[in-house]
């Protein structure tokens, strides 16, 4: 008997896609696997984990939080970059913020679960924090000095034109940054109200901070993937004092370390510089 | 400084490999002898090698290959519980399942799941992996049963073959893709991904917290997610993922893979046709192309313009310290200049203008170099498009390689380039009028950004997103599922139908009129045909989007 060709064309096709699988889909995994169990690449292919005193600490690669558990940074380590995998650095859970360049107005509610700040705001918040903690200024173009967004809702008479009737500061339910916008009294932001949709122009005050913040950008930005196991040299040489304190050690072994857990540009010119956080409090630990 | 020269690093890697690697994969097209892992193939798909398909039969053969796929990748996604290494992962649900079995069969690899907490290792590697290698060998078959339609020298015939599906697939996959993921791999590994079936380790961290270090195969999977412009991630974050891309120069190797096969296929269609020139010709459109959306999007990103980028004094969020701003930027450049949709850094958070880019890109079909295959044979309809607008200007019959470019040729081609456009403005309207646009997670023009990227995405088989978007709903689920499907097989018919109808043609001889197609003259007309053809028919959607939010 022979098939109608429709059907032995699928039939054929089924074939082909199982021969394939068993080839791609299990012989070519299943030898790297195998492969990976060779030493010299099994460190590698396990995950590259760190081991002290038979005991697994983690992995070279992947970031950790250096936190207490209510998620205050522990002074005597060196601090990783925010992170919005999970509750921070979750393998389970990676992820990015995802939130826009122009995410700068808060969701305000007295409901803490429907409250959720802006990218501009956590940015602004945690510059302060990073700033409060190691003693230098965490003042930020477009924050107000307590740490949220500065950040208007104008209102024109004509729509975008015309004199300002009304200045709604829309971060903040509290005393506003400015006392008054273009003549106008800037009044503070009520609960659950979207001041764009009621006609208000977002407008983002640059203020008086220092373009070139003392608190560098990965400390206040979240990595791609949430588990960013690097930090900038800047944002590590900015921490060194601290740990310097905390520890008793002199600055300049701290100094040191950094330097030795600092991995340059690959070839001189591929990617940028950085400092694995997880071996640099590791080697402070004297592990 | 550095990142310039990043940048300029790939192009000459790119251009060293363009001849030897463009001629062995000429080598691989043009059978000679099967070898006897090909010969077991053939034997046990059932087919005789030596027989020729038309348009039609090829056609039918990949709808056959890609349609058992769907179903196969689809029963492993529901059942993956009763199966080995399912890690205590539930079946995937019916809504995600589809599109993830349509995803990955149509090369684009979106992802409507987190790879980490949906997936077991066994349905990533038998079940996706798979369709990361076959789907790619799928589009360079397609582009190379094209090139044949130009080269064919036969006399006129109903009949005209275009060569035989099973053959290709079979040769693309072992000798091309197989051998160059072998390598791959092994250097991956080297530089620190993992390769193991752990359903991983918790560790105690420094801090006395529980970390759960993630395992799988992932380096075998990563080689050819790159290699065949597929980009499904194992894990959520894809190769922003320290395990998935662990330095900056894996960064650099993943870029060349993604860029490898597409840039080196001119090289082919010049050597099939016996016109290297031809080849050179399309090189250089796609070159440009590139080049400058390259060079836009990095100068863009170090320029960092819009609030939060200059509040943070750098656009970092979403980045990662080891790649920093112009390696990520390359990366997002080149992912959607394919038809990837792998990601380093998270576009969400990009500059207003810097994270339009990669829309452009894919908004230019995805033709420069595009996906494996699918770029060269959308480049070349738009060659035929940009002849036929040439020959409208001079009155003569246009014609391209000695085929004219007739009243069928020109119906298909146009419709070729409508069937994305459609579907991406169809999309994003038909989310906007039911109010599913309402899972974006960023308010105002970005919101209606993400909406338009998820479509763009789809539709042109890319896969990355503005990651913000809620899309594991029902309805996104099937909307996107039903733009990839549409996005692929639509346009690839069309090819074929286009290939069948050009090898029927005896070629004519080149006379006096003949607009030559190998100067820089015509590579020019073909980038601004390509540049004017995307602005009229997406710069209204953009004007509401990315352009809004950067420009107000």
């Amino acid at each position: 008997m022979r098939l109608p060709s429709w059907l032995a064309q699928h039939l054929a096709a089924l074939r082909a896609l199982l021969v394939f699988t068993v080839l791609l889909g299990l012989a070519y995994p299943l030898l790297f696997v195998g492969l990976g169990k060779v030493p010299g690449l099994s460190d590698k292919a396990g995950g590259s984990l760190l081991t002290v005193s038979d005991q697994t600490v983690g992995s070279s690669l992947i970031g950790q939080s250096f936190t207490d558990a209510d998620g205050n940074p522990i002074p005597r380590y060196f601090q990783s970059r925010p992170s919005a995998a999970g509750d921070g650095y979750d393998p389970t859970s990676t992820s990015a913020s995802n939130l826009g360049p122009e995410s700068v107005v808060d969701t305000v509610s007295d409901d803490p679960d429907a409250a959720s700040p802006s990218l501009l705001t956590q940015v602004c918040t945690r510059s302060l924090a990073v700033g409060k903690l190691e003693g230098v200024d965490g003042s930020r173009p477009y924050c107000t000095t307590a740490g949220v967004g500065a950040v208007l809702a104008v209102f024109y008479r004509d729509g975008f034109t015309g004199p300002v009737t009304r200045v709604v500061a829309v971060n903040q339910t509290g005393t506003p940054f400015v006392a008054s916008y273009a003549g106008v009294p800037v009044e503070p932001a009520q609960p659950e109200t979207d001041y764009r949709a009621l006609g208000g122009v977002i407008t983002p005050i640059r203020g008086t901070a220092p373009a070139r913040p003392v608190v560098p950008a990965d400390a206040v930005t979240a990595s791609g993937s949430g588990l960013d196991p690097q930090i900038s040299p800047a944002y590590a040489n900015l921490q060194a004092p601290r740990i310097a304190r905390e520890r008793g050690v002199p600055l300049e072994r701290v100094r040191e370390l950094i330097a030795e857990h600092t991995t340059g540009r690959a070839l001189g010119f591929l990617g940028e510089p950085g400092v694995d956080v997880l071996e640099l409090n590791l080697a402070l630990d004297g592990k | 400084m550095a990142g310039w020269l990043f940048v300029v690093s790939l192009v000459v890697a790119l251009v060293v490999v363009y001849r030897p690697f463009g001629d062995y994969m000429f080598r691989v097209v043009t059978y000679q002898k099967s070898n006897v892992l090909e010969r077991g193939v053939y034997r046990a798909v059932g087919v005789d090698p030596a027989v020729e398909q038309t348009w039609g039969v090829y056609a039918r053969s990949v709808l056959a290959f890609s349609a058992v796929s769907i179903l196969f990748l689809y029963g492993l996604l529901r059942f993956q519980d009763k199966l080995w290494l399912a890690l205590g992962m539930d079946p995937v649900t019916t809504h995600i399942a589809w599109n993830t079995a349509v995803s990955f069969v149509t090369n684009t690899n979106w992802q409507a799941y987190s790879g980490e907490s949906t997936l077991g290792h066994l349905v990533q590697m038998a079940g996706l992996a798979v369709q990361n290698f076959v789907s790619a060998a799928v589009g360079i078959a397609v582009a190379v049963a094209l090139i044949r339609g130009f080269a064919a020298n036969q006399a006129a015939s109903k009949s005209a073959t275009l060569g035989n599906f099973w053959v290709d697939l079979t040769r693309i996959t072992v000798r091309i893709l197989l051998p160059i993921c072998l390598l791959a791999t092994l250097i991956f590994m080297v530089g620190g991904m993992v390769q193991n079936l752990s359903g991983g380790t918790d560790v105690t961290t420094l801090t006395g917290a529980t970390q759960h270090i993630t395992g799988g195969p992932v380096a075998s999977q990563e080689a050819i997610k790159e290699l065949g412009t597929n980009g499904g991630g194992f894990y959520n974050v894809n190769s922003a993922h320290p395990f998935e891309n662990p330095s900056a120069w894996t960064n650099w190797l993943e870029i060349f893979l993604i860029f490898l096969i597409p840039f080196s296929l001119p090289r082919v269609f010049g050597r099939m046709i016996n016109q290297n020139r031809q080849g050179y010709a399309i090189a250089a459109v796609m070159a440009v192309l590139a080049i400058g959306s390259i060079a836009l999007t990095v100068g863009l990103e170090l320029h960092g313009a819009g609030t939060v980028p200059q509040a943070v004094g750098a656009a970092m969020e979403g980045k990662e310290t080891r790649f920093g701003v112009p390696n990520s930027a390359t990366f997002a450049a080149a992912t959607t200049l394919t038809s990837t949709g792998a990601v380093d850094s998270f576009h969400d958070s990009y500059t207003s203008l810097g994270g339009m880019m990669p829309m452009v890109n894919m908004m230019l079909g995805e033709v420069a170099p595009g996906g494996t295959g699918s770029g060269l044979y959308g480049l070349l309809i738009l060659a035929m498009i940009t002849v036929f607008v040439a020959g409208l200007m001079v009155g003569r019959t246009p014609e391209y390689l000695g085929k004219k470019i007739g009243a069928r040729e020109i119906k298909l081609a146009s419709l070729y380039f409508l069937v994305t456009p459609a579907l991406v403005l169809g999309g994003t309207a038909a989310a906007f009028a039911t109010g599913n646009n309402g899972t974006a997670l960023n308010t105002g023009p970005h919101g209606l950004s993400e909406v338009l990227y998820a479509f763009t995405s789809a539709a042109n088989n890319n896969g990355s997103a503005f990651g913000g978007i809620t899309v594991n709903t029902p309805w996104w689920d099937i909307a996107t599922g039903l733009a990839m499907l549409l996005g692929r097989f639509l346009p690839l018919i069309l090819v074929l139908a286009l290939a069948g109808s050009l090898a029927r043609q005896r070629p004519a001889p080149e006379s006096e009129g003949t607009l030559p197609t190998h100067q820089p003259l015509f590579v020019g007309m073909v980038v601004g045909v390509t540049v004017v053809l995307v602005a009229l028919t997406f710069l209204p959607a953009l004007a509401l989007g990315p352009l809004a939010e950067g420009l107000s």
